[in-house]
């Protein structure tokens, strides 16, 4: 019996330092990739890059060469942020000084997990999120995004404009990616910790996000959700061209005289 | 009358016209009416595909509001859809949710008004341009093109207002922006809306009830009025004609009879109406409310716009300036003035008024039946076109923050370009049309000193063998 | 009796069967006549049928319950139907009917005679009136003072001489700020990088004067104007939610995560992009707005809730001719 449970308490010693040994392992391959493409503006053990002459606040820069190497720490992000902005290829900036943008991720699953490892060791922060969309409420999950996200996201998540930036559609988002964006609060967009939107309801609001990405269509075709600006576009370029033409049949032409 | 003629449809058609002059003595008007002359070609269509229009929209608008409830008085969902489900939300809102999901039609019908109504619009709009760029205004038809734009301009209000009954986000939105847009009104704005809305914005219990009657009663009768008056000068002074053959001239009109010949024509267009109308109704979504939800003072999503015929008027609320003219404490010109009321007035203001600065400028008061084509008045081409060009701008810049979520075009960088824009491009457009004309009709001459030396020609030819 | 094959003959000899219209007796026809086009008439008869095969299948659509797409099926039949009854009908215009064209001449100008002779009743039927100008002005005076008399129950359309009501806001000193459930709102529930929507306790949220829209800034960053002094409670600011432009509610906060390299916390209108700064009582940094955003002076009582201090520092919503002439007034 004492020999069973000295197996059992060795084998699981073990498994975990062999667990850890591994995990040491990502995080080192995590801090090699990291010193190639993130160094340059989140700074060495991702302290991060500030400007040393400006006021914060001031406002974007825009000269390239005072951008390069200019990055917030990600001392403390924890997991989320960097599942996050790698899996949605925000992250490697495509355009230092603009707003980031879902783009191909050109990293392995891998190196990713890698990167993630390492990030998450710079410091305790918040882990992937596991939301659970199948259970909220779809209506409250409606009034939320009314609420909270429509004013730049639009109200059936289409994407939209605010002030020097372009709140994209939701169509591409993952739950996970969704919630961490509200936990994150990306380029501009607000943070939502889980005093003002819970765990719960975001489950809603995502519930919400994944139906309006194949929402009730019962009129046909949809045209975006856009509302008015396709619909004058069919207005004119479909049935104004096709009476037109109806009329164009019916009628004389003039001839050159 | 013989009895022997009694048999097959010529008999019918006989008792019949016999049965109503007997009672009405019309005959002689009947035989008028059926061969009323109308110049034929296309572009006099236009008008009849407006009517048309309009009539589907009479037709489906009584149907819609045997089930539309008017009231404000908020209420609580529970029916079928499910995001909507315990939200609170105007009776109005509700009924129109009730139409679109389970009476049976019902959506087919509340789109295929909605589309009719953007397509009347455009159906005037098209009109309006065929009238001007022909000069069918001149005398003696300027009362039926003011007429006209006055049908316009009543158009453009009775489709603001039905589809702001509805209470959802968006066109409570801009119902909120009317207002302000009222309230801009030197002088008067305030009152003027305090009035219409009884009270400040969103206004009192009767304020849907109005909007409802306006919409259901009394704008559709001012419409028809005027559309019967409209049409009958149209019958009065008959129809204007291209020049096309050498028979058309200001005193002889060339046309096709109402009976045999345009009857069928004309029923055939309406029907074309109707069905691209029904077809856009039935596969093609309109306005879905229900994916919008309620409208509240304090809710507001991105991307809001009005119907496209009200484009013309946020692209202008969009690129002005912050500029609240005061004087000494007193808000002479709140900004929403400018795009919203001087803008539309100065466009309906030259339309207005182009007939009498026409005639002024040219010197030509005279009858006039036959029309121009666009090139033979190139100065009147160049300025519509000029005109023209400056709406349609300002009508694109309203969508510019939609070119930036697809192109990734700044937004700000557009509303400045927007901003010079609109007063460089109508003077190059306007001044290209007026080339445009000019060589079209030089084109012409030559080509017909080149026919006349032909046949010189061929004459000689003949002659000398 | 009629038997199937009767019926079976009638309707081939309906389809196929052809007859010349009669000339009316003698006389010349008055609309002449034109060529036969027998295909156009199976052409047309071909159309006929479908319209009536496209509306039946409206009609059975319309019945059948559970459809799915039921709308998309019932406009394409319907739709359908009508173009081609259009086909059809266009088809008997151009190739069934004769298109005559026919000339005649427009109507006169004008018709000077009888001109003349109308003006002249109008003049001779005054004959018997020695006082033309009063008679006439006394008219005038009745007809517009009944004229005017009628339009005036307009006026009980609504508040137009008294503008009080576009003065008057919902919020006193002492109120205290709901979120949209009347939960009240703590000071320590605002966090920085969000946006929440306030209104009065126990007053109408659907009143423009209602919501306010509270963002929290770090202190070193706000730099409120003298007359705003005191508004903020610890770095909390509120201001109306109604933009001043034309009355949309403000949903759109911009925050930024890294600021050196992005723009600074603005509070945005999503109708016409009116740019506000809450770090500085409002001001407009973009757009169409002519005037600043109205800031509500709030504090936080001794339980942590938040308390208004007063109302608006000006009126609320779009501008009007009055709109700075005074001060937003308590409820």
């Amino acid at each position: 019996m004492r020999r069973t449970l000295l197996l059992a308490a060795a084998l699981a010693l073990a498994a975990t330092s062999s667990a850890a040994a591994a995990n040491r392992g990502l995080i080192q391959e995590g801090k090699t990739l990291f010193g190639r493409d993130c160094l340059s503006c989140h700074g060495a053990n991702g302290s991060g890059v500030g400007p040393t002459s400006r006021t914060i606040g001031a406002g974007p820069l825009r000269e390239q060469g005072v951008l390069k190497g200019l990055g917030p720490s990600l001392q403390g992000v924890g997991a989320l942020a960097a599942d996050f902005y790698l899996r949605t290829g925000y992250m490697p900036l495509q355009h230092v000084g603009l707003q980031p943008r879902r783009s191909r991720v050109q990293l392995s699953d891998r190196q990713i997990e890698a990167l993630i490892a390492y990030v998450a060791s710079l410091g305790k922060g918040p882990s992937i999120p596991t939301p659970q969309p199948q259970r909220g409420n779809l209506a409250q999950g409606l009034h939320l995004f009314t609420d909270h996200c429509a004013g730049c996201h639009q109200i059936a998540a289409e994407g939209g404009y605010v002030t020097g930036a372009v709140p994209p559609p939701l169509e591409d988002d993952s739950a996970t990616q969704i919630a961490e964006a509200v936990r994150i609060g990306p380029y501009v967009m607000p943070r939502f910790t889980t005093k003002a939107i819970s765990n719960r309801q975001l489950d809603s609001i995502i519930a919400y996000v994944q139906y309006a990405k194949h929402p009730d269509d019962r009129g046909g075709w949809a045209l975006g959700h856009l509302g008015p600006v396709p619909e004058g576009l069919v207005t004119w370029f479909i049935a104004a061209a096709a009476l037109v033409a109806v009329c164009m049949v019916i009628g004389k032409r003039l001839k050159a005289t | 009358m013989g009895r022997e003629d009694a048999k097959g449809a010529a008999g019918v058609i006989r008792k019949l016209v016999r049965f109503l002059d007997q009672r009405s003595g019309t005959a002689p008007l009947l035989r008028k009416t059926l061969r009323y002359l109308f110049p034929d070609h296309w572009s006099f269509l236009l008008g009849e595909v407006a009517l048309y229009a309009f009539v589907v929209l009479v037709a489906t608008g009584t149907y819609l509001a045997l089930f539309y409830t008017d009231s404000t008085h908020q209420v609580v969902y529970h029916g079928p859809y499910a995001p909507l489900r315990g939200q609170e939300m105007s009776q109005a809102y509700r009924s129109v949710v009730y139409i679109s999901t389970t009476v049976k039609a019902g959506l087919l019908i509340r789109q295929t008004h909605h589309w009719a109504a953007d397509v009347f619009i455009a159906a005037i709009v098209l009109h309006v341009l065929r009238i001007f760029f022909t000069g069918a205004y001149r005398k003696p038809r300027e009362v039926t093109y003011w007429i006209g734009l006055s049908i316009l301009v009543v158009a453009l209000l009775e489709g603001y207002i039905g589809y702001s009954l509805v209470d959802d986000l968006l066109s409570g939105m801009g119902l909120a922006i009317g207002y302000g847009v009222a309230l801009s009104i030197p002088f008067v704005g305030a009152n003027l809306a305090t009035l219409i809305w009884d009270g400040p914005f969103p206004g009192a219990q009767p304020f849907f009830g109005r909007m409802y009657i306006a919409h259901v009663f009394l704008i559709p009768a001012l419409l028809a009025v005027l559309l019967t008056a409209h049409l009958g000068l149209v019958a009065l002074n008959h129809h204007t004609q291209f020049k096309s053959t050498r028979r058309e001239t200001d005193r002889k009109l060339v046309g096709v009879p109402l009976f045999p010949g345009q009857a069928p024509r004309s029923l055939g267009l309406f029907m074309a109406v109707c069905g691209v109308l029904f077809l856009l109704g039935g596969l093609a979504q309109i306005n879905p409310i229900w994916l919008w939800g309620p409208y509240h003072t304090y809710s507001s999503t991105n991307g809001a716009q009005p119907d496209w015929y009200l484009g013309w008027l946020i692209g202008a609320l969009r690129i002005m300036p912050g500029w609240d003219l005061v004087v000494d404490g007193y808000t002479l010109v709140p900004n929403p003035f400018w795009g919203g009321v001087l803008f539309p007035g100065i466009v309906f203001g030259f339309l207005a008024s182009w007939p009498l600065v026409e005639r002024r400028v040219t010197g030509d008061f005279g009858y006039h039946n036959v029309l121009d084509r666009p090139r033979d008045a190139p100065w009147r081409t160049a300025i519509g076109m000029g005109m023209l060009t400056w709406v349609v701008l300002i009508f694109f810049a309203g969508a510019a923050d939609r070119v930036d979520v697809f192109f990734d075009i700044s937004y700000t960088a557009q509303i400045w370009f927007y901003r010079g824009a609109i007063w460089i491009f109508p003077a190059i457009v306007g001044g290209i049309a007026y080339r445009v004309c000019i060589e079209l009709q030089r084109g012409e001459v030559i080509e017909r000193d080149r026919k006349q030396a032909e046949q010189e020609a061929a004459v000689a030819a003949a002659g000398s063998r | 009796m009629a038997r199937p094959r009767d019926i079976v003959v009638a309707a081939a000899l309906l389809a196929v069967g052809r007859r010349r219209p009669k000339l009316q007796g003698d006389r010349e026809p008055i609309v002449p006549r034109g060529r036969e086009q027998p295909r156009t008439e199976l052409a047309v008869v071909a159309l006929l049928l479908a319209t009536g095969l496209f509306a039946a299948a409206f009609i059975a659509f319309y019945a059948l319950d559970r459809l799915p797409n039921q709308t998309q099926l019932m406009g394409g039949a319907l739709g359908l139907a009508f173009l081609c009854l259009a086909a059809a009908l266009i088809l008997v215009g151009k190739q069934l009917i004769v298109t005559e064209e026919i000339e005649e001449d427009y109507p006169v100008p004008e018709h000077e005679t009888e001109q003349e002779t109308i003006a002249q009743i109008v003049a001779d039927s005054g004959s018997r009136i020695t006082r033309k100008r009063l008679l006439k002005a006394s008219f005038g005076v009745a007809g517009a003072a009944l004229g005017t008399a009628l339009v005036v129950p307009a006026a009980s359309l609504g508040p137009v001489i008294d503008m009080n009501p576009f003065y008057a806001t919902t919020w006193r000193r002492g109120r205290r700020l709901v979120d949209e459930n009347g939960r009240p709102w703590r000071a320590s529930d605002i966090e920085p990088d969000d946006f929440y929507t306030a209104f009065p306790e126990g007053a109408d949220k659907e009143n423009v004067s209602s919501p306010v829209v509270l963002v929290r800034l770090p202190v070193s960053e706000l730099h409120l104007p003298a007359e705003n002094a005191g508004y903020d409670a610890d770095g909390i600011v509120a201001y109306s939610k109604i933009c001043t432009h034309a009355g949309c509610a403000i949903s759109l906060y911009r925050t930024p995560l890294f600021q050196p390299d992005e723009p600074k916390p603005a509070l945005v209108c999503p109708c016409h992009y009116s740019t506000f700064d809450p770090a500085d009582g409002g001001t407009v940094l973009f757009g169409p707005a002519g005037r600043k955003l109205p800031m509500l002076p709030i504090t936080a009582d001794a339980s942590g809730f938040l308390r208004a201090k007063g109302t608006f520092d000006e009126a609320v919503g779009p501008s009007w001719w009055g709109v700075r002439m005074r001060k937003a007034r308590p409820a």
